[in-house]
């Protein structure tokens, strides 16, 4: 919402500073969001009297002037055609700063004439595009006065916030009040007393709307003007519209948007010769259509409120009027119109139809309903005087909603909710200020006031709505910083086991040189399909566009796409990750934690000490397990099997599992999913379900407790032969558990196929470390556990032991 | 004697004269060694009397600890020569690079996030989380957001495709459904934060269609609108380690809450350099007020009983004023330049009693 400060003192009786009314409109909920004053960028310019302007000795087009500033007389060049002796012209002084040029002026010499100044034109001041000569001022002023005085730019320009709950402060009138109550000045009388008519308005409202819907415009009222004349609207008028960016367009299209910010009664103005018949509030005939002031043609639908004549619809009730029976320059006759309108059916109408106005903003947040005949007296004192003409009786229809409501305020209220003690007194002034009528004389008088709603404010619900009107206007700054109370001593845990391994989930992957990223929860229908994703029910209906139009199944789809982006941009050799949600269903239980990854080109870049490698399957499984390490998962019992999803290669991917409980998965991503997304490999990546990761049992576990042995551990290398297909990992259980006393660990530290191990088998070497605990192990005993380790190796693998 | 001394002093020259340490090992061996000449002497000794047995072992005694000696020194001095031999064909380029190793970074929502739960943690808040996709109970009615209201039109909600029913879950537009949730399944004291993914169709230079919202909520019998002043200037005084950082509370307007304020903090804009602190200008940073009865209604709590405050801030925003990023949609941009130069170390989670 845009005003002037001479807008605003048409209200408001105040010697306040443009300071402190700013100050005072933020701090009472009017949030001022920019202050201009168009005389700061003219300050420099004055008015001045070309006193003589002769012809230029040496160029055919340029005067030399004379030019009276009031205080000094100074020779200007001046090129302007209208440049003549005795005109009333505005001067700009060497060393100003020329808008319109962007030059600082300098004192120079034109062709041998000196020329100390400018006389400017519209343009060159910034104010308009009008370069046909210099400016001409038509009224007299002092020489020497500011031009922005004298032309009555001097008027800033404020704009607030307004808040959905306050339609009343959508006009000038309401800011007024609010200030007056909050102590910036008084609020003016309104003038708005009936004036008489003096004939029968050939034109009537009719209401047909249907029973059940009568609310959607309970009231109506108009009146008829003869005899008008709709020249441009006065100066003061246009400038206040185009201050507030408004174009003005006619008298009587100037006043109904002036009315409309003045006061928030929005108007319209029907030229009367081109309605047809009476005027109807209706639902809309399905499928008919409109072309409004906009120059749009709307489609119309049955839930929609219309003014129509015999010719049909007018206007939209409470959104925009009709082209067909707008107001000209030609117009003598007019019906001017001013009406209620359900806000909500407002609002849906507006929505449907795509329509932003004035009115529509102002409807929608509730108009005064009290004050549609004041409306109509304030707008025919503004016809009369700008087009003259006559005025008929006022017409109307239905009747004006009751309105009358009070609401109670417990005076102690304000301090058991807010922290600040506010005297009842105090309390019932405030509100009376903001035009509520306060009846303190019941049972309980002194704790208890009943405060009457003005009909201007139909936010106001309930007791807490007045303690939020006392307290600002009291000022919030008169509540005190309280310190919350601590229920505890010391804080307690503010975090879950769950919210704690997503921290230490991306710890765990930061220190494995993995970058976190934040990516959107939504992808492209192609990347959610290729992750196993796309559910019907997971689109999103008003996507902002169709990139990201599902919702994702897993941040893996985003790391691969951030991973072809990154390559494309020169660094294909990354490691991302993101601990994030992933969606199953549209459900509260529909989604889940995941720490996800990738890691494409080379996992270590070649150096002076040992060459590049690509990535591969085991740095994704690394990270995985380092996760679930993190977050306390029984990494040491997990299973691997290879059922890994369809984005991985199949061949070169693996589940990590608690039996039927998928904790992780990892593996190369699959050929495909990289054709798809562009991405160049080798690409591995990895998620880890962190929900599903067993809570460890309630109460703070305790860790088994360490026996260190006395004894020397020994150390045995065995190499086995098996076939290609036995999972390496069989043999490492079965060595470990030859002797689970005696084997503390066993490495695998060689695979190994070619020359020397016949085709379709591999050899893996693993060495086991036996830790005794009672006494130093003989030679036998070791052998012993050799030959077991053997056996258990062999029934369990077909392995035997490479010669 | 003489030639004992001449034995004595041809020994010692020849032990200082040894090149290394292997001719001084074969001079010892020829000294003193089995047939070594001063072993070969003392050999001798059994053919003479006792009292020249005496004075004659003393005296060769006395020559082999002095060659004995002088063997030593010598030794040493080879040692020391040999290792700096050694020492100096070691020696490498100690500026060549080690070798690679990089610590990865975390991105600045999940840093601030921390930020976030080490202050209001030491507030006794706690931390609470809800589904993204919301419906609208939760996102809009509960929170006395009806279908016609203004604020719900400017909300710019994502919508699911609908169900079977026609109803459509929404993506939640703010963390405040947690509220909601929070409180019908609570009883009060409550006393959480929430920080999380929030949506909204909108995108351009200053709005994603994903960012982070942190919510908070207290609800007893008696927190008042002092303790929300009180609650939210420390935590802007903690956060951007500001002390005596200015805060601005103005009235304004949420359908969940009443009263309801905006807050500033102070700020700076001399030389056109934003500084948070005490200054001439004020920024808005988020939105707050004591819940609406409607909404504790709504939850099944009395609002004669109970009585709290909530609000909200954008995790991003305060991220953006305090660390200086000056681009929002690059945060979730994944771009690798960015988060190397933008992340966090990963060493150890902010803390106020350890300073972070």
């Amino acid at each position: 919402m845009k005003f002037t400060l001479s807008w605003l003192k048409d209200h408001l009786e105040t010697e306040a500073s443009l300071q402190e009314i700013t100050d005072a409109l933020s701090m009472i909920g009017l949030e001022v969001e920019g202050v201009d004053n168009p005389a700061e960028a003219l300050s420099a310019f004055t008015v001045a009297r070309v006193k003589e302007a002769r012809q230029h000795p040496n160029a055919d087009r340029l005067r030399v002037c004379i030019v009276d500033t009031g205080s000094d007389e100074v020779q200007v060049v001046c090129g302007a055609p209208n440049a003549r002796s005795g005109m009333l012209g505005v001067f700009a002084p060497v060393g100003s700063h020329i808008p319109g040029t962007g030059i600082t002026l300098k004192a120079g010499t034109i062709r041998g004439e000196a020329s100390n100044g400018m006389l400017v034109s519209e343009r060159e001041m910034g104010l308009s595009d009008e370069h046909e000569g210099i400016i001409e001022l038509e009224q007299e002023a002092p020489l020497g006065t500011p031009f922005a005085k004298a032309a009555g730019l001097d008027d800033p320009v404020i704009e607030i916030a307004i808040t959905p709950n306050r339609g009343d402060c959508l006009g000038l009138r309401g800011i007024a009040r609010d200030l007056a109550a909050a102590g910036i000045g008084t609020l003016k009388p309104l003038d708005a007393a009936p004036l008489p008519g003096g004939f029968d308005s050939p034109i009537r409202w009719q209401r047909a709307l249907p029973d059940d819907q009568q609310h959607l415009c309970p009231f109506v009222s108009g009146r008829y003007f003869r005899g008008v004349k709709n020249g441009p609207s006065p100066k003061w008028m246009q400038d206040r519209l185009r201050a507030i960016g408004l174009r003005p367009i006619s008298a009587l299209v100037d006043i109904t948007n002036y009315v409309t910010y003045d006061l928030s009664r929005p108007l319209h103005v029907f030229d009367a010769d081109k309605v047809k018949g009476d005027v109807t509030m209706r639902l809309a005939e399905p499928g008919s259509e409109i072309l409004a002031l906009d120059g749009n043609t709307y489609r119309l639908d049955e839930t929609m409120v219309v003014i129509q004549d015999d010719a049909g619809p007018e206007g939209i009730g409470g959104i925009m009027g009709g082209e067909v029976s707008g107001c000209t320059e030609a117009t003598t006759n007019v019906f001017l119109e001013a009406a209620l309108f359900d806000p909500i059916r407002v609002a849906e109408t507006g929505r449907a139809l795509g329509i932003h106005s004035d009115a529509r903003y102002r409807f929608e947040r509730e108009v005064d309903p009290n004050f549609v005949l004041p409306g109509v007296e304030v707008a025919t004192r503004l016809i009369l005087e700008l087009c003259g003409g006559e005025a008929s009786h006022v017409v109307t229809a239905g009747e004006v909603p009751a309105w009358d409501r009070s609401v109670g305020l417990r005076t102690a209220r304000i301090a058991s909710l807010c922290g600040v003690e506010v005297a009842a007194d105090r309390q019932a002034e405030i509100l009376e200020r903001l035009g509520f009528a306060v009846d303190t004389s019941g049972e309980s008088s002194g704790e208890r006031l009943e405060a009457a709603v003005p009909s201007w404010r139909p936010d106001i619900e309930g007791e807490a709505c007045l303690v939020e009107e006392v307290l600002r206007i009291h000022g919030y700054d008169a509540i005190p910083e309280v310190d919350l109370p601590r229920e505890t001593y010391l804080p307690k845990a503010a975090l879950s086991t769950g919210q704690r391994r997503v921290a230490a989930a991306r710890t765990a992957l930061a220190w494995r040189e993995m970058w976190e990223g934040v990516t959107f929860s939504f992808v492209s229908g192609k990347e959610a399909a290729l992750f196993g994703g796309g559910e019907a029910a997971l689109h999103l209906d008003n996507p902002i566009s169709a990139d990201l139009d599902v919702m994702r199944p897993t941040p893996l789809a985003n790391l691969a796409s951030a991973a072809a982006r990154n390559a494309d941009r020169g660094y294909a050799d990354l490691a991302l990750f993101e601990v994030g949600p992933q969606y199953h269903d549209d459900s509260p239980d529909g989604q889940a934690t995941v720490a996800a990854g990738i890691r494409a080109g080379e996992r270590r870049q070649r150096s002076w000490a040992a060459p590049g490698r690509p990535v591969d399957a085991f740095d994704a499984k690394g990270d995985a397990e380092a996760v679930l390490t993190a977050c306390e998962a029984p990494v040491a019992n997990l299973q691997v099997t290879r059922d890994a999803p369809g984005w991985y290669h199949p061949g070169r991917s693996g589940v990590l599992r608690l039996g039927p409980n998928v904790l992780a998965q990892f593996g190369e991503l699959h050929p495909r999913v990289l054709r798809a997304l562009d991405l160049k490999g080798p690409a591995v990546a990895f998620e880890v379900f962190l929900d599903r990761i067993p809570l460890p049992r309630a109460g703070r576990q305790k860790p088994s407790l360490l026996k260190l042995s006395a004894f020397q551990p020994v150390a045995r290398d065995f190499a086995f032969v098996i076939d290609e297909d036995v999972p390496a990992e069989k043999v490492l259980r079965a060595a470990r558990g030859a002797d689970k006393a005696l084997v503390s660990d066993v490495v695998l530290f060689d695979v190994y196929q070619g020359k020397g191990v016949e085709p379709g088998k591999k050899s893996l070497a693993i060495a086991v470390t036996l830790q005794p605990r009672d006494a130093t192990l003989t030679d036998q005993q070791i052998e012993a556990v050799a030959q077991r380790i053997v056996q258990q190796v062999a029934s369990a693998t077909g392995g035997t032991l490479r010669g | 004697m003489d030639s004992l001394e001449q034995l004595q002093s041809s020994l010692i020259d020849q032990v200082a004269a040894a090149a290394d340490l292997e001719a001084l090992e074969k001079l010892r061996v020829q000294a003193l060694g089995k047939k070594g000449a001063l072993t070969q002497r003392l050999k001798t000794l059994g053919s003479l009397s006792p009292d020249e047995r005496r004075e004659a072992g003393q005296s060769l005694n006395k020559i082999k600890e002095a060659v004995n000696a002088a063997i030593e020194t010598r030794r040493g001095t080879l040692e020391e020569a040999a290792l700096e031999a050694r020492l100096a064909a070691e020696s490498i380029d100690v500026s060549l690079p080690a070798r690679p190793a990089e610590l990865g970074r975390i991105h600045p929502i999940s840093q601030t996030w921390e930020e976030l739960v080490a202050i209001f943690g030491e507030m006794g808040f706690s931390v609470a989380e809800g589904p993204h996709i919301e419906d609208d109970f939760h996102n809009f009615t509960a929170l006395n957001i009806h279908e016609w209201h203004p604020a719900r039109q400017d909300m710019d909600t994502f919508y699911l495709k609908p169900a079977a029913d026609g109803t459509r879950k929404v993506l939640r537009t703010h963390t405040s459904p947690v509220q909601i949730r929070t409180m019908l399944a609570e009883k009060p004291p409550i006393r959480i934060i929430v920080p999380g993914r929030t949506f909204r169709a909108d995108h351009d230079a200053t709005h994603s269609p994903m960012f982070h919202q942190v919510e908070g909520l207290v609800i007893d019998k008696k927190t008042h609108m002092g303790h929300l002043k009180g609650t939210l200037t420390a935590f802007c005084r903690a956060y951007f380690g500001v002390d005596d950082l200015p805060l601005r509370f103005r009235p304004s307007y949420f359908p969940f809450t009443e009263p309801s304020a905006e807050v500033d903090i102070g700020c700076s804009r001399e030389g056109g350099e934003l500084k948070i602190g005490p200054g001439k200008d004020w920024l808005e940073i988020l939105g707050s007020g004591m819940v609406h009865p409607q909404v504790l209604a709504n939850c099944g709590l009395d609002p004669e009983v109970y009585q709290g405050f909530a609000f909200g801030m954008g995790i991003e925003r305060i991220a953006m004023l305090k660390y200086g990023f000056p681009d929002l949609r690059i945060f979730f941009e994944t771009d690798l330049r960015w988060l190397k130069h933008y992340g966090f170390v990963p060493l150890e989670p902010p803390s106020l009693v350890r300073g972070g």
